[in-house]
């Protein structure tokens, strides 16, 4: 595999008993790069995004990030691989305060005792300092999703899965979600967007994958694959 | 407000623990001189009850009140300790201090196989499975002639154990030294990144997993060092007592109690189940003497519904503002 490949999934598949959720996915990924991940619901997406982080083992296929075979692994070892993924609905360490959220990740890291000072930083990248003191639920919608971006920045992820980060969010909150990914992009970050909000994905991803029935049935530019008649067909129905 | 004074109110207060060891052993000391200056030996066996209690409530804090699995073999751990005991003194004559540890190493294994057979189940099945080897023990034993089976087991204690001045209060200091050795680790594991890994895994597992936590290595951890210190609260049962027998070591009011005290005191705080079994255990002792010991559930009942009525996080949780 060449050296530019970050993440390469080849020939995943995910069946739960009879279903076929994920039948035969490949994609590629390089460092720094922005993939946009869309598709109807039920069509795969986060499926796959559990096998690539863990949660769930795939019948067949393999996966590998930045050359390290995934298999078998579990999701902390390859958080520790440098993959970081934040959830559909916020999920927040309850009882800890942002900061402390933010240090637990950093406390299991390879340098525990500067846990508190990076964990104050990765707030700072995602304007959340001064909430450092409170409690998730006394948190907005976007200051949770800001919670979870600062939480896997604290991983220094290579990879980071962003499973609808904007939904339930106003306009310009959406703004404030995008401007942060993109500054975590152009730290060299490689990131994938899963996201029902189209406006997002165009303006976000540099190349846009489309998921219909746990199959891949477009992977381009996005300017192209909107303009496929299938991927028309897969959102709007076939005329 | 600066970044130094959010940090500083963000996160727990650095644990001092010169300041935490030397309170517990002067407030140690001074509860051995009142005992003594009262010279009942009752007040021997009520402080040794309590402080038993304390010792069963913090090591079942750090399972179920700090990673959030709720353990109901509180008993079957405590009894594994109390047997181990008596089966290491029959065995080879070793007594009392060889026991207690015996009785962590056994009992600890005992919580690391149990969590890596039943770790992958959560909520009310955790607690079944726990509950279930509670009564496979209770079986073992009962059939387990050796250890004296369903008759019982006897322990002859000496009359006399110099410097102090009864066997009674022997046994109070023993307790009392386990009691703060195991406040003590429980303080500690609550302020290290394991305690705050087990409060990750608490409050959203999957989580915790995702952001580098490894949940079943903690957990692991949690549930030997669970098992460790019920078996060490109940391995000098025999012989305080001089006399045990599979009812008593597997009573349902251990398995009871070791949960309604840190709920009342407050879970997942190392204060919690110190406050839990001095309430609980003062109210049982109090109620033996003046009515009766079949009392002493109705008490824990009545007093677990009326905080998980008005103080749901229990007596810590009303005083602290977050946790």
């Amino acid at each position: 595999m060449s050296g530019a490949v970050l993440l390469h999934a080849a020939g995943v598949g995910k069946r739960f008993g009879g279903f076929i959720a994920l039948e035969a996915v490949d994609i590629t990924l390089r460092p720094g790069e922005r993939l946009g991940l869309i598709g109807p619901n039920g069509s795969g997406k986060s499926t796959f995004v559990n096998c690539i982080s863990g949660d769930f083992a795939q019948h067949e296929g393999k996966v590998t990030l930045g050359g390290h075979a995934l298999e078998g692994l579990k999701p902390h070892r390859r958080a520790r691989l440098g993959l970081a993924r934040t959830f559909q609905l916020p999920q927040p360490f309850a009882s800890l305060s942002v900061l402390e959220n933010v240090r637990v990740p950093l406390l299991f890291g390879a340098d525990p005792a500067q846990a508190t000072r990076r964990a104050m930083e990765c707030l700072e990248q995602v304007e959340m300092a001064g909430k450092a003191e409170k409690l998730p639920r006394e948190l907005t919608q976007v200051e949770q999703r800001r919670l979870e971006l600062a939480r896997a920045i604290a991983l220094d992820p290579r990879l980071l899965i962003a499973d609808e980060a904007m939904a339930g969010l106003s306009h310009a909150e959406i703004d404030q979600i995008l401007a942060l990914l993109l500054r975590l992009n152009a730290a060299g970050t490689a990131v994938i967007m899963i996201e029902h909000i189209m406006r997002a994905v165009t303006e976000f991803a540099e190349r846009l994958v489309v998921f219909v029935a746990g199959r891949k049935i477009a992977d381009g530019v996005p300017r192209e694959v909107l303009a496929m008649q299938e991927v028309e067909d897969a959102y709007l129905g076939r005329q | 407000m600066s970044a130094t004074t959010l940090t500083r109110a963000a996160i727990a207060a650095p644990p001092r623990h010169a300041v935490f060891w030397l309170g517990a052993i002067g407030l140690g000391v001074a509860l051995l001189v009142i005992l003594r200056a009262i010279g009942n030996d009752y007040g021997y066996f009520a402080g040794y009850f309590i402080l038993q209690y304390v010792v069963l409530a913090s090591a079942w804090n750090i399972l179920g009140g700090y990673a959030g699995y709720v353990n109901f073999g509180a008993a079957g751990f405590m009894a594994a300790g109390a047997y181990t005991a008596i089966a290491l003194r029959k065995a080879t004559g070793l007594d009392l201090m060889p026991g207690i540890l015996a009785g962590a190493v056994v009992a600890g294994l005992l919580g690391l196989g149990t969590g890596y057979l039943t770790l992958r189940l959560r909520g009310v099945f955790f607690s079944i499975a726990t509950l279930c080897l509670a009564v496979v023990l209770q079986t073992l034993v009962v059939n387990w002639d050796y250890v004296g089976g369903s008759r019982g087991a006897y322990i002859v204690n000496p009359m006399e154990i110099p410097p102090f001045v009864s066997w009674g209060e022997y046994m109070f200091v023993v307790m009392l030294v386990l009691a703060i050795g195991t406040v003590g680790i429980a303080r500690a594991l609550e302020h290290s990144r394991i305690g705050a890994g087990l409060a990750a895994i608490r409050d959203n597992e999957r989580a915790a997993e995702a952001v580098g936590v490894p949940t079943l290595r903690l957990k692991l951890i949690a549930t030997t060092l669970c098992g460790a210190l019920m078996g060490v609260a109940g391995a000098p049962l025999p012989y305080y007592s001089g006399y045990l027998n599979p009812d008593a070591a597997f009573s349902l009011s251990y398995a009871v109690n070791a949960i309604a005290m840190p709920l009342i005191g407050g879970a997942g705080t190392w204060a919690g189940p110190v406050i839990g079994a001095v309430l609980l255990g003062t109210l049982q002792q109090a109620a033996t003497v003046t009515i009766s010991s079949a009392l002493n559930l109705w008490i824990v009942g009545w007093m677990l519904v009326v905080f998980v009525a008005l103080f749901p996080r229990g007596i810590m949780g009303w005083f602290r503002r977050r946790r």
